[in-house]
């Protein structure tokens, strides 16, 4: 565990930044590491963009996670926090789908906009990168339960907010009306006939700290029921 | 002593100095004075609803005037459960379980415009109304409600519990008829599991078999 001072890796005498004045809505100074992701990597990086003062790289989606890797592992880039993963979905044929992640590095005071185009005909499969930052974990998971976007390679690729036997589909897509698919007396009789703590294992419900102090008949019964599960 | 038989006679003799520091009262009338002013609540807040709930509980205007400044944290000991803010589908469940813990008597307040009816959140997500889940005794509208509505929905739900047959065989203490082949039942033992991890709530008595 290190601590990271913010703008630590920016040279000496660099001035403390200070609240920007006047962006101009398009075009203004890129990050610099969108040139050094276009001299890495290639054809995978597509074209960048900068939109109020922010740097927007489009990539290829298939390659996302060398990407991430590199960025976070460059001593020159260090971009060491991911700040969310989400996707977007257009009314437009031609551009159904886009993934986004929002990295920032904190030693050189750099945020970066990643963003990769999904073709709606194929399968929605991304790569995850959770090998490389672990708080991709939840932030993927919200993205295939909101979009129904798959990760693959993700450890635990299952719903976070709505339940684990919902079944109505991906609520932030275009198609889904507002309240849901099914008539509310159905989405009652299933949210009510779900067991709210199913998915969780005995370690997640944190009643393994303190396991030894249990009464014998209730560790007994939870050992049951985790050699039933 | 009040009121005594006479040695031998049929006739009870009076005699009024005797009578201080009696009082003869109807008992239901003293059951449901007692109940009604010492609602323990089981503060459910999801949303904004629960800090006016909280300003409520506060000193300046002081649940503790209705006997209420005992928040009850485990359902096992509440009176009142208060659910203040929305309740989406992911929580019918829970506060359902949460109310049938609760042991009878037991009172229902709903507080906001989003537990009453889902207010403004007519999506795929929210429960349109806690009286679809559970009964409800008090609607407290508002959004938030400010502290005096709440108070006065729980006024209402004192003038409520002191109006009550408590002694009756009212089919209101019923508990709801368990059907073991409905797709709600949960057996006892599952929901002692269930309960387990939430505080020191395993120390407490736990469902009977």
């Amino acid at each position: 565990m290190s601590v990271v001072l913010p703008g630590a890796a920016l040279p000496a005498g660099t001035p403390d930044p200070v609240t920007p004045r006047a962006i101009p809505h398009r075009g203004g100074v890129a990050n610099p590491s969108a040139e050094a992701l276009r001299s890495q990597f290639g054809a995978a990086i597509q074209r960048h963009e900068v939109t109020w003062g922010e740097t927007c790289v489009w990539i290829d989606a298939a390659r996302v996670r060398e990407i991430a890797l590199w960025l976070r592992d460059d001593p020159a880039q260090q971009y060491d926090y991911l700040v969310d993963v989400t996707a977007v979905e257009h009314r437009d044929a031609g551009l159904p789908m886009e993934m986004v992640w929002h990295l920032r590095s904190l030693p050189f005071r750099r945020f970066l906009r990643l963003k990769a185009a999904l073709d709606g005909a194929s399968e929605l499969e991304v790569p995850s990168i959770e090998p490389v930052y672990k708080s991709a974990n939840w932030l993927e998971r919200e993205t295939y339960d909101m979009f129904g976007i798959r990760f693959t390679g993700h450890s635990d690729l299952r719903r976070i907010l709505m339940w684990e036997s919902y079944a109505e589909g991906f609520p932030l897509r275009k198609d889904f009306p507002l309240r849901g698919r099914f008539s509310r007396a159905e989405q009652l009789s299933q949210s009510l006939s779900a067991n709210p703590e199913a998915p969780y294992s005995m370690e997640e419900l944190s009643v393994v700290d303190a396991f030894h102090e249990l009464p014998a008949d209730m560790r007994a019964r939870l050992l049951r029921a985790k050699g039933e599960g | 002593m009040g009121l005594t038989p006479a040695a031998g006679k049929s006739q009870v003799s009076y005699d009024p100095p005797s009578q201080e520091g009696w009082v003869t009262t109807r008992l239901e009338f003293l059951v449901n004075w007692g109940r009604a002013n010492s609602l323990w609540p089981m503060p459910f807040g999801t949303a904004c609803c629960a800090i006016e709930f909280m300003a409520t509980a506060a000193s300046r205007f002081d649940l503790a005037r209705f006997g209420m400044e005992r928040m009850s944290y485990s359902p096992r000991q509440a009176d009142v459960l208060i659910c203040a803010g929305r309740v989406p589908f992911k929580l019918a469940p829970v506060i359902r379980r949460i109310y049938e813990q609760m042991p009878q008597p037991k009172w229902v307040i709903s507080m906001g415009a989003c537990a009453s009816t889902g207010g403004m959140f007519d999506n795929y997500a929210v429960v349109q109304g806690i009286d679809t889940i559970i009964p409800v005794d008090v609607y407290v509208p508002g959004c938030p409600p400010r502290p005096e509505a709440l108070i006065h929905g729980i006024m209402m739900l004192q003038d409520k519990v002191r109006q009550q047959r408590s002694l009756s065989n009212d089919r209101q203490y019923d508990e709801i008829a368990i059907d073991p082949t409905s797709r709600l039942y949960i057996p006892p033992s599952r929901i002692d599991e269930l309960s387990e991890p939430f505080g020191n709530s395993v120390h407490q008595t736990r469902s009977a078999p």
